[in-house]
């Protein structure tokens, strides 16, 4: 099976280059600030975390770096490609094979009418791969890895627990090999028990496959145990980032400390 | 009948149909937006295809209109009646004399020619609908050019039935293009669809869409390398003709459970009988 | 291997009317390859603050912190994480570890993620646990519901997994039994017999005397209050 994804993922890492450069990008929604002159490098296999209050502008910020809103000003450079100058067909391609968004609801991106296996499969048919048999294999293997036994390859999402659903949608974002993930509250609406489950899952997979990713939550523990570096976020601004237990354990901006001193200890 | 204009539609309605018309036949599958009129039968009937014939026709035509291959049922009959009436054209059932044919899920049998126009009545024009509800989504698809999801259908399809178990409206792709619905005609008909002489002309009434194939376009089946489009029929010959290769319609004859197979193409089976071909249970006419 | 020079640290706490303590300032350290120093001073004197800046957790307002050729007082975040992956060592007295995971993987962790197979790096795990006298029995749970020296002990394992050529430890042996103390002060002999080089806060005077080469009162690294 020839998939143009490999193209992609087989192409030279070079640590020493951002995966993605952000420079001053900015959304308004009319006089509101949905997130104003943020600038960051996204360098391979690093995991940012970004967390602030609701309507902080995290979940804006997110989609305006996938692609799925338009900013305003701003750069943002991937893999030394403009994002924003590209054509939406190169950045749909882009968004179906390099990267990867996972959903906060599974809902939100999967298929519930079609089964898991159909899910998974969906991006691999999506660049090209037209051989029924390799299609499920990789389905199967990659149901596997995210822990759905494989007798559920036919069953719909519509039967899953939300946690299995979670897992399924992890499976179908990656199983075209994407080198940039973006999430969204990624184990919200989750049990606890289940919620660890998923983080061992994805610090495996980013420890694995070298994944780089961007996740949106205002959960700090789960940041402190997913992210490498953080970025805090307060009315459309990025108040501090820096390394995750340093923004935690000594956080510099009032914000931030507000929001560390406010975490209920368990 | 001098109380309706030609064939019913006005002449700035027939002028903006013919616009829709060309526009599809210059960009081939590309389902062309059109102002869709409330025809004088219910949607569902043909009110798509109806529109189309009467934007095609001119007093010398000749029509023919079948309904699942026959000439003969209530919905080919009702529209044949509607033309006789309002555009005062010839009709005819044998394929070969006519000049525009209007179809309800069928291709007929004898091979169309150049110069023919074949109008296809179409339910619903867009094939990613049912995996993909908002219009806007399967807009952006085609013009990005986005199929996979029309696969995830097969995949479907073949996960669980053990095959491609779509056997009608089994979606094409047309020039290496877009991907188009054939409206439901059997999947046994679709290799007609490719490099036919004829101009293939589909309008979905209550869609407001039209698209079309020209003569001689390439129009591809989709499927998988190890699943590959089959198009099938009953296996049985015509009980009536002794037909092999034409698509069959099974008719139960008793409570018994005898049934027989039967031409679903009523002029293709006439026409061989005439010739003196027989099947099972038929006798030379 | 670690050199601190002129190190300073001020809180400021917005939150309590913009605050600023100093709690430390001209701080100076110097640790050599297989080398262990001490620091001592009462509790609250800045022990654990200094050794969280040479962490990189806590940030300094002042000077440098040199650990092989990465200064974390002023290195970018990603400098500092490939710092901790390849260079230094810390076992913290605090567990902390993503719930569910087993305890052998929590501690084949580091190792796994300088990219070695998985087996050899669960194999090193395993001799670790054992000679900690964690029962194998537990190793395919989570360490989240064991015990505090229990706990403690996976945090070692966890921490002497990759040889590191520079290590912190913070209480190694508190709340351990003889016979793991008695581990763990082997497990630092050895470490610096490799030429680690070790910078620790051991409250028990007995490990102390026969592990560390140098102590360093950090009461002198005390700011003078100026008021």
């Amino acid at each position: 099976m020839t998939l143009h994804s490999t193209e992609f993922s087989q192409k030279i890492r070079d640590p020493d280059q951002p995966l993605l450069k952000v420079e001053g990008l900015t959304k308004r929604y009319g006089p509101r600030i949905g997130c104003l002159d943020v600038s960051f490098d996204l360098y391979p296999g690093e995991v940012l975390g970004i967390v602030g209050e609701s309507g902080s502008g995290k979940s804006t910020l997110l989609s305006c770096l996938a692609g799925h809103q338009r900013a305003d000003l701003g750069r943002i450079a991937y893999d030394g490609r403009d994002v924003l100058g590209m054509s939406e067909t190169e950045r749909r391609r882009l968004g179906r094979t390099d990267w990867a968004f996972v959903h906060q609801n599974p809902r939100d991106g999967l298929r519930m009418g079609v089964s898991a296996g159909g899910n998974v499969g969906e991006r691999l048919m999506a660049v090209g791969a037209r051989h029924y048999g390799d299609i499920r294999d990789k389905a199967q293997d990659w149901l596997g890895r995210v822990e759905i036994a494989s007798d559920r390859i036919d069953d719909r999402p519509s039967a899953f627990s939300g946690g299995m659903q979670q897992r399924l949608q992890i499976a179908r974002n990656l199983v075209t090999g994407p080198r940039l993930v973006f999430m969204d509250e990624p184990t919200g609406g989750l049990d606890v028990s289940v919620q660890a489950r998923l983080l061992d899952l994805l610090r495996g997979l980013v420890r694995d496959l070298g994944l780089s990713v961007i996740i949106v939550t205002h959960d700090l523990a789960v940041v402190r145990l997913l992210a490498h570096r953080l970025m805090v976020m307060k009315s459309g601004r990025v108040v501090e980032q820096g390394l995750t237990d340093q923004v935690l354990d000594d956080p510099q901006h009032a914000y931030t400390q507000l929001l560390v001193s406010s975490v209920l200890q368990v | 009948m001098t109380d309706y204009n030609f064939a019913y539609l006005d002449e700035q309605t027939k002028r903006m149909i013919r616009r829709a018309i060309l526009k599809g036949i210059a960009v081939p599958g590309y389902q062309v937006p059109f102002a869709s009129r409330e025809m004088p039968m219910p949607y569902g009937w043909g009110t798509g295809g109806v529109q189309v014939t009467a934007a095609c026709l001119v007093p010398e035509d000749k029509l023919k209109v079948i309904d699942q291959g026959a000439d003969d049922t209530t919905n080919a009959v009702s529209i044949r009646r509607f033309f006789q009436r309002t555009a005062n054209v010839a009709v005819t059932e044998a394929t070969e004399e006519a000049t525009v044919i209007q179809t309800r899920h069928r291709i007929p049998e004898t091979p169309l020619t150049e110069g023919q126009i074949l109008v296809y009545q179409v339910p619903i024009p867009e094939p990613l609908r049912f995996l993909e509800p908002r219009e806007t989504e399967t807009r952006k698809m085609h013009e990005l050019e986005e199929y996979g999801l029309m696969h995830v259908k097969l995949y479907e399809d073949i996960a669980r039935h053990g095959q491609i178990a779509t056997s009608y409206a089994y979606p094409v792709k047309v020039e290496g293009r877009y991907v188009m619905d054939p409206s439901p005609i059997p999947k046994f008909d679709n290799p007609k669809l490719g490099q036919n002489p004829a101009i293939q002309l589909f309008g979905a009434g209550r869609e407001q869409r039209i698209y079309a194939l020209p003569p001689y376009t390439e129009v591809v089946s989709l499927d998988f390398d190890d699943h590959p489009f089959q198009p099938s029929k009953a296996a049985h010959d015509c009980d009536l003709c002794g037909a092999k290769d034409s698509y069959l319609d099974e008719v139960i004859t008793d409570d018994a459970g005898g049934r027989m197979f039967v031409c679903s193409d009523t002029d293709f089976c006439a026409g061989r009988r005439a010739k003196g071909h027989t099947g099972r249970l038929g006798e030379a006419a | 291997m670690i050199r601190v020079e002129n190190l300073s640290k001020s809180f400021t706490l917005h939150n309590q009317g913009s605050a600023v303590i100093p709690v430390m300032a001209g701080a100076h350290l110097s640790i050599q390859p297989g080398e262990c120093v001490g620091l001592t001073g009462q509790s609250g004197s800045g022990k654990s603050t200094l050794m969280r800046m040479v962490w990189g957790n806590y940030l300094a307002a002042g000077g440098s912190i040199m650990v092989g050729q990465t200064d974390v007082a002023t290195a970018e975040p990603r400098q500092i994480i490939a710092l901790r992956r390849h260079t230094l060592g810390y076992v913290s007295q605090f567990l902390r570890v993503v719930p569910r995971v087993p305890t052998l993987d929590v501690v084949a962790e580091p190792l796994l993620a300088l990219g070695s197979p998985l087996a050899d790096a669960r194999a090193k795990a395993a001799d670790l646990l054992q000679r900690l006298n964690i029962p194998e029995r537990l190793w395919p749970l989570s360490p989240t519901t064991f015990s505090g020296g229990e706990q403690q002990r996976v945090n070692i394992a966890r921490g002497f997994a990759h040889a590191y050529p520079a290590l912190l430890l913070d209480e190694p042996t508190a709340s351990l039994d003889a016979a793991n103390r008695e581990v763990v002060l082997t497990l630092i002999e050895e470490a610096k017999a490799r030429g680690a080089a070790i910078l620790g806060i051991f409250h028990d005077e007995g490990a102390r005397a026969r592990v560390c080469d140098r102590l360093v009162d950090v009461t002198g690294f005390t700011p003078k209050v100026a008021a």
